[in-house]
């Protein structure tokens, strides 16, 4: 692996992140998670049906697809806020299957919200309190002793400070985070993840609602937790923001991995373009004439077997 | 005439009368389920009657000292409130609403049915439970007190042992809400999602807040028996809704709220039950009967409940900003 850190100005992208041809399920020169035959259905319909998928350490991979194609369920079985209905996977070795959704976020493994989910009626400094880790106060036997708790609780408000002015929030510290804008929200959700000291930080849709003047600073947000030594995962539809910032690409489709590469090529397999990005990628697959759909998975089948 | 002196007088010794300092206690751990956690909790009528019914049942059947009975009291209510948060608290607040309100009239039936009479008492409830409780008065017999608030000494122990019982909780309640624990019970109320991505036992919190509030609604059972007997008409679901009305009077996600919205409230129900009562005896009321004059205060109090949730939300004294109610 051969990843740039402490890149100034324009993204340098990580290369050399896999063994072998891109094609799904690709093996990683250091996978930080590894997952195996992940199903999960609701009801008929199979809505994620993953084989195999590792997740390159230290660099930022995009999570790509049209509406539908089982992304944030993804998402949700892998942080433990759903159950699969079959498959194991491992976050930095250690499996997870089956662990729930707190656990994995003290492992390391922090995630954000496709619907962000501020704390409306706290402050924003206690938003990101909240999100520090392995705090002695919040045991209820010391929550009452405040002396127990007083100093590590300065530490935590000097790291938030820290973390608000970074992330220009500090003026607001005192206000409720229901006063905030969409974007300053999405802001807010980060740095509180980032208040748990997380090595993955997984991010649904970081760019959802956000008008194009905080568009610039987020990335640079992202890029910056990847310069700090975090590996990123996010989904996004911004096709743009994927290809300026994204390091690895996977591509989902009807619940399935059907792609992965680096951007470039992602974007350059006609099948990727024509499915998920081109003419057609703001719209559901299942508005498309099923013939189309057909001729559209053939090709990017025969685009993996071409690779292989 | 209506006598507006004995109308005053009576409403004022509501001021810090021991069901007042009941209905607070139980009401601040309401404020904790509902204001705090967010926890939608119907059954704190249940915990009362447990409080109350495991002081008289310890005491009474198991013959133990008041300290004992009063820790009996506490015990059943954390078992109660395990019973009720194991399968619940996993699922969404709607599915602890429909347990709570069912599980504190299955309890009521269960004390009012015959099958227990020599335990329970049955509809006639117990008595004869004080006197472990009136040996321990430091109070010399006699009468005290000055104004409308002249009591004995009993009365006046009953008074004492209530209010600290609730400042003592109202203290706890205020460190806890200040605390880190508190920031995560308060985050939960926001979004148990969100506190659970940040690495928190959401499920653990919420059981220890069921638990904590549960505790506090036994023992404002124990202070309301203290000067009356234990019946099990007194736990209906009304009880519970009184209890409510008063959080939302004084403004659940607060402290003191609960416990001036009890005095308010008291005040006020005294007050206008004396009123309808005289008003109708003087005939100025001449469509009433004295029956239906006893039963319009809780149709006043069902219309108050239904002004603060539209006008003051927030309750009195509640953050204008924080609308727990309205999301």
């Amino acid at each position: 692996m051969s990843s740039s850190v402490g890149a100034q100005g324009a993204p340098i992208k990580s290369t050399g992140l896999h063994i072998g041809e891109p094609a799904p399920g690709v093996k990683k020169v250091d996978p930080i998670i590894v997952a195996d035959g992940i199903t999960r259905q609701f009801g008929g319909l199979m809505a994620v049906d993953v084989e195999h998928l590792e997740i390159p350490r230290g660099a930022i991979t995009a999570l790509i697809g049209p509406n539908g194609a089982g992304k944030t369920t993804l998402f949700n079985l892998l942080t433990g806020f759903d159950k699969p209905d079959s498959g194991t996977w491992t976050f930095d070795g250690e499996s997870i299957s089956g662990v729930p959704a707190f656990r994995v976020a003290r492992k390391g493994q922090v995630r954000t919200f496709q619907l962000t989910k501020a704390l409306g009626l706290l402050t924003v400094l206690d938003n990101m309190k909240l999100g520090a880790k392995g705090q002695s106060g919040e045991s209820l036997s010391r929550a009452v002793f405040p002396w127990f708790w007083k100093k590590e609780e300065e530490a935590i408000e000097a790291r938030a400070m820290e973390l608000l002015a970074r992330f220009k929030l500090d003026a607001k510290k005192d206000d409720y985070a229901a006063s905030l804008s969409g974007g300053q929200r999405k802001l807010l959700e980060m740095a509180r993840a980032l208040m748990s000291e997380p090595t993955l930080v997984m991010l649904d849709e970081p760019m959802a609602g956000v008008n194009p003047a905080l568009t610039q600073s987020l990335l640079d947000h992202i890029l910056n937790l990847k310069i700090e030594g975090m590996t990123v995962l996010f989904v996004e539809h911004d096709m743009h923001m994927v290809r300026h910032i994204a390091d690895w690409v996977v591509v989902m489709a009807e619940g399935k991995v059907v792609a992965e590469g680096d951007p470039h090529e992602v974007m350059a397999n006609p099948a990727v373009i024509d499915a998920y990005l081109g003419s057609h990628h703001d719209q559901d697959l299942g508005d498309l004439d099923t013939a189309v759909v057909e001729a559209i998975k053939e090709l990017a089948d025969d685009d993996a077997d071409d690779k292989q | 005439m209506i006598d507006w002196l004995l109308l005053l007088s009576n409403a004022a010794q509501e001021i810090i009368s021991p069901t007042t300092a009941a209905y607070a206690l139980a009401a601040l751990g309401l404020a904790i389920h509902f204001g705090f956690t967010g926890l939608l909790n119907f059954g704190q009528a249940g915990f009362m009657a447990l409080g109350a019914y495991g002081f008289a049942i310890a005491t009474l059947t198991f013959g133990l000292p008041v300290w004992g009975a009063i820790l009996f009291g506490i015990a059943a209510s954390i078992v109660f409130a395990l019973i009720l948060g194991v399968p619940t608290l996993r699922l969404r607040a709607d599915y602890l609403a429909i347990v709570t309100i069912a599980a504190a009239e299955i309890l009521r039936l269960l004390l009012t049915t015959n099958q227990f009479e020599p335990v329970t008492g049955s509809a006639n409830g117990l008595q004869g439970y004080k006197g472990g409780f009136a040996a321990l008065n430091p109070i010399p017999d006699g009468q005290y007190g000055f104004g409308p608030w002249v009591y004995n000494a009993y009365d006046w122990w009953v008074r004492l042992f209530g209010w600290t019982l609730v400042v003592l909780a109202a203290l706890i309640t205020w460190r806890l809400m200040k605390s880190p624990w508190g920031r995560v019970i308060k985050g939960i109320r926001e979004d148990e999602d969100a506190v659970r991505a940040l690495g928190k036992n959401v499920y653990f919190y919420k059981m220890q807040s069921l638990v904590i509030g549960g505790v506090f609604g036994s023992l404002a059972g124990m202070i309301f028996i203290l000067p009356r007997a234990v019946v099990p008409s007194n736990y209906q679901t009304s009880l519970t809704f009184f209890i409510y009305a008063i959080l939302l009077l004084g403004g659940a996600a607060t402290v003191l709220g609960p416990i001036v919205g009890s005095v308010i409230f008291w005040v006020l129900l005294s007050f206008f039950s004396g009123f309808v009562a005289r008003a109708v005896e003087a005939g100025w009321l001449p469509f009433m009967s004295s029956v239906q004059a006893g039963q319009l205060r809780f149709i006043l109090v069902g219309a108050a409940i239904m002004l603060i949730v539209i006008y003051r939300p927030q309750g009195i004294f509640g953050n204008k900003k924080e609308l727990a109610f309205v999301k």
